[in-house]
């Protein structure tokens, strides 16, 4: 029998908001660290990018669809005709093009690295583990000075390969979307490891001796047992890559100089030297919008296929 | 190569052996086994765990590489090739299910890595289920299914591919002991409807003896006697063996002499019987004969060709009773007696009574 509500004393009803309150004030902290320094923000970009930009630098209160607009169109500055943003165009297609890539090559090498490690003996693992987390410790901007380092013409890599003779002339690989692509495939490896490694010390190898009793081979194996059995890993890893890849501001900013910009970068301009705030607000929010809008899709779409 | 007359053999090894090098030494897993298994044979491999059976059973199927020696699956030496290669399955302890797939998917993986085709490949599935009564369960993936019914997919999928032998290990060990009984029965049905040979590994000597054909008993790497469940309980080869398999009571004796066919040997002070003589035991030596509990009779004190005991103990068991005497001599016995109807009278604790057994009863031990 259920006990109407009615029935419940005024002291047990009085000491239920006692307890309802509590739960509220216990949040509360929470609750305000999310509103100020997480939607509250946000919510200041999505309005500046209707605004009008200020002579200087800021925004004039006045309501205009122009930052928005210019996101992927360009009004001539003599006779108004409206065409394509070629150059945002581009932008756009190099980090959609070079964050694939980087979640395409993490994947390949960190697949079989997080196996290796997930094969090592118990004791041998954190040892590995915590090869893997060592760039951690180093700032962000030291580690993409170390890989200019090696890769500038007259660097560790282009010196040895001209000495050994391979080649005549340094290869020209720094301020190239190469570059970029080989500091963000550094800078981003140990996110695809980690999720790996976890999804793969989960895996019971008895079923990989299983797939090997039934006559799968090496490839089958990791192709119709592995790799499905991991799949979770191998989603989490390429979300973790993909989504901080697309936004990657200090690698390409670095590596790729001035000339082979990425969103990130296109966004910093607009808040800098470009004093047009509401376009790099509209940017901001788009890029946020087109990356949840993949993610919801991707992780419907892996639903309905179980 | 000899022509044989006797059943073709379907799996043997020859002087195999399995060394495991570790930071603490080396570890002889296996040393030096032998075994020829026939086409159609229900073989078990029986031991205490780390004897070595379940090293052997996964160097048949490719698990473990053997650090000498071969293996020949119907004469071809298999040793070298991996598991995939050979035409062996295995239904694994823990069953080893794919749990991203569903049952028919289970079965029909070993056909799909052949490269068979699909028709043929659903109606070997079609097939499987029905062998192993799962037809209604196809669709569901293994997490849905019970241990018993996991255990049959286990079957099926290692069954779907037809190999030569199929390998068992320990697969009725996680099952309750109603499950257990009704899986021994079911399993001796398929091997029977499929002809499939089967090698069987197990540490229960009873399901050992209800299943085999013929079982090898090992013990620290080595195998210590080949030979049908019967030979095996009642012809032992050493102390161990007669341990291990069944209840048993380990008597001294000494000679009396050699005679015709065999050796006459004197128990206690009041029993004398004429005994095989086995190969490698020391007539002149200390002798131990083995007598099982159901051979040993319950008389009177004092009567002829009997030993003087105490009766200890008496443990009901339902279908019998089981009777712990110790002797004159302080050893300690225990007789089993059938509970029938009109069954003989009871024998209170601490009566003296004497106990004989039939001299063909009494076999002599190799240590």
């Amino acid at each position: 029998m259920v006990r109407p509500t009615s029935a419940l004393s005024s002291g047990e009803i009085t000491a239920r908001r006692t307890i309802v309150r509590r739960y509220w004030l216990l949040c509360l902290p929470a609750l305000v660290l999310l509103v100020f320094a997480a939607s509250g923000p946000l919510l200041i970009v999505l309005a500046y990018s209707f605004l009008e930009p200020a002579e200087y630098s800021g925004v004039v209160w006045s309501l205009s669809g122009e930052g928005w607009f210019k996101v992927i169109l360009n009004r001539d500055i003599f006779d108004d005709t409206i065409s394509l943003a070629d150059a945002h165009m581009t932008i756009f297609w190099r980090s959609a093009k070079l964050s694939v890539l980087t979640t395409l090559l993490t994947l390949a090498i960190g697949f079989p690295t997080a196996y290796f490690i997930a094969t090592r003996p118990k004791t041998h693992r954190q040892y590995w583990l915590f090869l893997i987390t060592i760039p951690f410790w180093t700032n962000l901007l030291i580690r993409t000075y170390a890989i200019m380092e090696v890769i500038r013409n007259e660097g560790i890599l282009n010196s040895s390969l001209m000495s050994l003779g391979l080649i005549g002339a340094p290869l020209q690989i720094l301020y190239t979307d190469t570059a970029v692509l080989i500091g963000m495939v550094y800078v981003y490896l140990p996110l695809m490891v980690l999720p790996l490694y976890a999804a793969m010390e989960r895996l019971d190898f008895r079923l990989v001796e299983a797939g090997y009793d039934l006559y799968a081979t090496r490839f089958q194996v990791l192709r119709r047992v592995i790799v499905p059995l991991v799949k979770p890993g191998i989603i989490a890893g390429s979300i973790l890559v993909f989504i901080p890849s697309l936004g990657a501001y200090v690698t390409p900013r670095v590596l790729g100089g001035g000339k082979n910009m990425m969103i990130g970068n296109l966004i910093e301009l607009q808040f800098g030297e470009g004093r047009n705030w509401p376009l790099g607000a509209a940017l901001s929010i788009g890029l946020l919008v087109t990356v949840m809008a993949a993610l919801v899709f991707y992780v419907r779409n892996e639903q309905a296929e179980r | 190569m000899e022509a044989q007359s006797q059943p073709a053999v379907a799996m043997e090894a020859r002087g195999v052996s399995k060394i495991f090098r570790g930071p603490e030494g080396d570890f002889h897993a296996l040393d030096s086994v032998s075994v020829s298994i026939a086409e159609g044979e229900f073989f078990t491999l029986l031991g205490p765990s780390g004897c070595g059976k379940t090293t052997l059973l996964r160097m048949i199927a490719g698990f473990e590489h053997p650090s000498a020696g071969q293996l020949l699956l119907h004469g071809e030496d298999i040793s070298d090739l991996p598991p995939y290669r050979r035409q062996v399955n295995t239904v694994f302890q823990s069953y080893a299910l794919f749990p991203h797939l569903s049952v028919a998917e289970n079965i029909a993986f070993g056909l799909r890595m052949l490269g068979r085709p699909n028709a043929e490949v659903d109606q070997t599935v079609d097939r499987m289920l029905k062998l192993v009564k799962m037809e209604p369960m196809r669709n569901r993936l293994t997490s849905q299914i019970s241990g018993g019914q996991q255990q049959r997919v286990a079957l099926a999928r290692a069954l779907a591919p037809a190999p030569k032998v199929l390998l068992l290990d320990e697969p009725l060990s996680a099952l309750d002991l109603k499950l257990r009984k009704e899986m021994q029965i079911e399993l001796k049905r398929l091997q029977h409807e499929t002809g499939i040979t089967f090698i069987f590994v197990t540490h229960d000597q009873e399901e050992a003896l209800t299943m085999s054909d013929r079982i090898a008993v090992m013990r620290d790497g080595h195998v210590l006697q080949i030979g049908a469940p019967r030979e095996i309980y009642d012809q032992p080869a050493n102390r161990f063996v007669a341990s291990f398999i069944g209840e048993t009571n380990f008597l001294s004796a000494t000679s009396e002499g050699i005679v015709d066919g065999g050796i006459r040997i004197r128990i206690g002070d009041t029993v004398s019987v004429e005994t095989d003589l086995p190969d490698g035991v020391d007539p002149k030596g200390d002798l131990t004969v083995v007598v099982r509990p159901e051979h040993i009779v319950l008389r009177e004190r004092g009567a002829p060709d009997t030993l003087s005991a105490t009766l200890t103990n008496a443990v009901y068991f339902g279908t019998d009773t089981h009777y712990h005497l110790e002797l004159a001599s302080g050893q300690h016995l225990i007789a089993r007696r059938q509970n029938a109807a009109g069954a003989p009278e009871r024998v209170e604790i601490g009566a003296a009574i004497g106990v004989a057994f039939a001299p063909s009863a009494a076999r002599l031990l190799r240590d």
